[in-house]
């Protein structure tokens, strides 16, 4: 990777910046977030890898990992960051990104119909606020 | 004590247990719930895009309708109580978006109304030991796993009720009606959440260490405040029954409260647990616990 002013400072950072209301560069990369993260089992990033790319100015790397989509919005690595970022709005930044032109991330249509039967109502009103 | 009430979605669908059985303690205990004439869902999780007001109307229409009837707003549900307070923390703090929400909702609300959760009423306003006083089945020697997930105590400086670390409200509610709190570490993880409709089930991993931890220290029954962290907990463990294996119930915690005041199956309303709690109680053989057994 070839790292220079305009890769690092980019439009769609600025953005993200912009939704969440986090300063990226803040972070120094202790990695605590990522050590007390609850679902890190199903992501492909670790959270603060997540956080670095973005500093890194890579948005499009950390727009097509699935770690975005299986943050829980919980809320740990935010109460315990020693900088005091809040990671769940970064990730919510990087949701938006995706779904506000329009996209979504879950298919009314392709939630098994058994777990739709069972599933509380707090839990589709959540999921269709976070993945459309 | 009256109070101005809000159920939320869940409570009056899939978790009716949680409602049913609070609203037969409070009477016992000389709680009254006025439910607000005016609410709508809370939307379930708080916004986390400061450039987007919108998801605050709702909560903020409910929060303005609790001002007019002029009492505290409690909540059962943790997510209510999450949403509802960072929004007034909101509209307390941040000028510019009460205008806009207040201007576009057509309402006067600059963050008047107290929110509480239920077992801050228990907490603070009838007290542990007076509540102890109230118990007629005490669940004498259950061992319980009390389980706070995220919503009760995330972020602290905004909605916690209790220390974001290391939590006893739950704790010293249990022991109040007789039961044997168990420690375990996981007690604070995130249950997985709305993450359980993403395919694949990616939310099942962290449940089940819940679960198994809970397990691990002995616990017979696992407690909640949050339909999602109940149904979560318990469908992480699908089918371990039917497999013979040691499985857990999740319950709400006001379900065990209203057991240990007397009440049967009829006002604990276990209908939809996976786990059946009602075999679990009988097998551990707790003494006096009302219509359990």
């Amino acid at each position: 990777m070839k790292l220079s002013r305009e890769v690092i400072h980019t439009e769609d950072k600025r953005k993200l910046q912009d939704i969440s209301g986090e300063e990226i560069l803040s972070c120094y990369q202790c990695g605590k977030c990522s050590a007390g993260c609850a679902m890190t089992s199903a992501m492909d990033l670790l959270p603060h890898q997540v956080i670095r790319l973005l500093q890194l100015g890579q948005v499009q790397e950390a727009l097509d990992s699935k770690t975005i989509w299986v943050c829980a919005s919980c809320l740990a690595c935010s109460a315990r960051c020693p900088r005091g970022m809040s990671l769940p709005n970064v990730m919510e930044s990087l949701r938006s990104t995706f779904l506000r032109p329009g996209d979504r991330c879950l298919n009314p249509a392709e939630i098994p119909y058994e777990l739709l039967e069972i599933v509380p109502e707090q839990a589709l009103v959540a999921a269709f606020r976070k993945y459309t | 004590m009256v109070y101005s009430y809000f159920p939320g979605c869940t409570l009056r669908a899939k978790a009716k247990g949680f409602e049913s059985s609070t609203l037969a303690s409070c009477e016992v205990l000389g709680v009254c719930l006025e439910e607000l004439e005016e609410w709508q869902c809370c939307g379930a999780t708080f916004p986390l895009q400061i450039d987007n007001s919108f998801p605050l109307v709702s909560p903020t229409r409910t929060l303005a309708s609790a001002k007019k009837a002029g009492r505290e707003l409690v909540t059962l549900c943790s997510a209510c109580l999450n949403v509802l307070k960072r929004t007034n923390h909101v509209i307390r703090e941040d000028l510019d978006k009460r205008e806009k929400v207040c201007a576009f909702i057509e309402e006067d609300y600059s963050g008047e109304v107290e929110v509480l959760h239920f077992l801050e009423i228990l907490r603070d306003e009838i007290g542990f030991e007076a509540l102890a006083r109230k118990v007629v089945a005490p669940l004498s020697g259950l061992p319980v796993a009390a389980y706070y997930g995220c919503l009760l105590l995330r972020p602290p400086e905004e909605v916690g009720i209790d220390d974001p670390e290391a939590p006893k409200v739950l704790e010293d509610f249990l022991l109040a009606l007789g039961c044997d709190p168990v420690d375990y570490p996981y007690k604070t993880e995130c249950c997985g959440s709305y993450v359980v409709l993403q395919p694949g089930e990616p939310a099942m991993s962290p449940s089940r260490l819940v679960v198994e931890s809970a397990k691990s220290r002995g616990a017979k029954v696992i407690v909640t405040s949050c339909p999602l962290c109940q149904f979560n907990l318990d469908y992480a463990q699908s089918g371990s029954v039917e497999r013979g294996e040691n499985a857990v119930p999740v319950v709400y915690f006001t379900q065990l409260l209203a057991a240990a005041l007397g009440f049967g199956e009829e006002i604990l309303q276990f209908d939809g647990h996976i786990v059946p709690p009602g075999l679990i109680f009988q097998s551990v053989g707790v003494g006096g616990c009302g219509g359990l057994t």
